[in-house]
């Protein structure tokens, strides 16, 4: 409820700024919502967003699944993240353009290079969160499941993912944001489609109701899935936090 | 098959440089099926011991040799997993839980989380998962800490029903000379540190007789020591 208020007033706030500096420095709501109608009969929307979402959810699962495994490794074992640590330094502080150029130079202006772009800029946050995860992790409790036998899915399931997951929440959460401002400037530097490649289009034209027009159904995705998803899978995954320990 | 424990040397290494050796040519043979009370005072080696039977700790050098079948520990402490119901830390361990819960007096508290118990049921819920796996050899550590004197007298009766009802081999580390007396076919003196051990004691009498003759048994220890309760022993 107050998440729907704090909503409302900002494209109250929104429209009030809107007024005051004209439509030519800012469109307001309604003038932006009517682009995105227009864009979406024309098939324009419908095509370019599903193209930039497959990107962001390719892009981003590569990264959290890699990053994620190389993160716990570098958690567990101090001689790897001696070694591997300088190198995720590099790569966490080279501009996330300076990657997508390589990318585009060695790999050729296609798909593979993009998405490749994109694991890559996303990849070392991944892994620093997980490998927190990984140090986290209460040795006693892996003894508790060596003693019990536990298999190695049940020590997984069981024993370590529930200590992973906040980390691995956290990780997601700045992700997606992260990728998705990764995948428009990988569009808008060598894709002839997306939303990225709309946005230089509108850049292009000077056209700011065309730009938020294509910024806004990302953000509005973002709300519903954090509002109906991360939540309440968050709310249910700490349930026995909130029930003393 | 007994359990031959022959250590020839463990030390952990200390935070400022150097180290302390714990076992230094340290030797103890148990008989299969024997209920074994290791009691001495804090940093004396208990734990490590364990932690050494139980296959948890590698760095030492020496020989191990463990009964075949099933280990069930319990840790000093509780160690269940928060995010899990009690039923689940239980099933877990051990599919079939059968009268496990009744005969751990936890009726009522399956669907409990750990963060809601208190320690006393937090423990039982340890013994009660120790005993689930149906064990062949069973590591105690400390299993009594840090509870008051009923809740301690009440669990060491839980634990001397569930251990005379089976077979199993047990090594029980206690401070705790009562729980030794109480529980145990033979109590081992140890002292620290490297450990040695200084005297051994076996105790014929059955187990339901103790708590009437507990003051005759005392008198029978070599020098009955009163070690000072210390919850826990860091080793």
């Amino acid at each position: 409820m107050i998440r729907l208020v704090s909503l409302v007033l900002f494209l109250a706030l929104w429209q009030v700024a809107a007024s005051l500096v004209g439509p030519h420095y800012l469109p307001d709501p309604f003038a932006v919502g009517g682009a995105i109608v227009a864009e979406t009969r024309a098939g324009e929307m419908t095509t370019n967003l599903g193209v930039t979402l497959t990107r962001v959810l390719i892009g981003f699962s590569l990264a959290m699944a890699a990053g994620s495994a190389i993160g716990l490794a570098l958690g567990r074992s101090e001689t790897l993240d001696r070694l591997v640590d300088p190198w995720l330094v590099i790569l966490l502080n080279t501009p996330a353009l300076v990657i997508i150029m390589f990318a585009y130079i060695w790999g050729g202006l296609n798909e593979t290079s993009a998405l490749a772009a994109i694991a890559l800029n996303k990849l070392p946050n991944a892994v620093v969160t997980l490998r927190e995860g990984a140090r986290a992790l209460d040795p006693r409790l892996d003894d508790m499941a060596h003693a019990f036998a536990f298999s190695r899915w049940r020590r997984w399931r069981h024993v370590l993912a529930p200590q992973l997951a906040p980390f691995f929440a956290a990780g997601a959460r700045s992700g997606l944001s992260l990728v998705w401002k990764i995948v428009l400037v990988v569009e808008l530097l060598g894709r002839p489609n997306g939303v990225g490649f709309k946005m230089n289009e509108a850049f292009q034209l000077f056209d700011l109701k065309l730009l938020l027009a294509y910024a806004l159904p990302f953000v509005g995705l973002m709300i519903l899935a954090e509002t109906f998803v991360l939540r309440p899978l968050e709310r249910k995954a700490s349930w026995w936090r909130l029930h003393g320990a | 098959m007994a359990l031959e424990i022959d250590i020839f040397r463990k030390a952990f290494e200390l935070a400022g440089g150097g180290e302390r050796v714990v076992f230094d040519h340290f030797s103890l043979h148990i008989e299969d099926g024997a209920i074994v009370a290791l009691v001495g005072p804090s940093g004396c080696g208990k734990s490590s011991l364990l932690r050494i039977v139980a296959g948890l700790d590698r760095k030492f050098s020496g020989a191990v040799k463990t009964p075949p079948g099933r280990l069930g520990m319990v840790f000093q402490e509780p160690r269940l997993l928060p995010w899990r119901n009690v039923v689940d830390n239980l099933r877990l361990a051990a599919s079939a839980l059968a009268d496990l819960l009744a005969a751990f007096e936890l009726d009522g508290h399956g669907g409990d989380f750990p963060g809601q118990l208190s320690l006393g049921l937090a423990r039982r819920v340890a013994l009660a998962r120790a005993f689930a796996v149906d064990p062949d050899l069973v590591l105690l550590d400390e299993p009594f800490a840090s509870l008051d004197r009923a809740l301690h007298t009440r669990l060491r009766a839980l634990l001397a029903l569930r251990i005379g009802a089976k077979k199993m081999t047990a090594l029980i580390a206690t401070h705790d000379l009562d729980d030794a007396l109480l529980l145990a076919d033979e109590v081992i003196f140890l002292e620290a540190a490297p450990a040695r051990i200084t005297g051994r004691l076996p105790i014929g009498m059955a187990r339901k007789e103790r708590d009437e003759n507990l003051t005759f048994l005392r008198g029978l220890t070599p020098k009955y020591q009163v070690i000072a309760p210390d919850e826990d022993d860091k080793s």
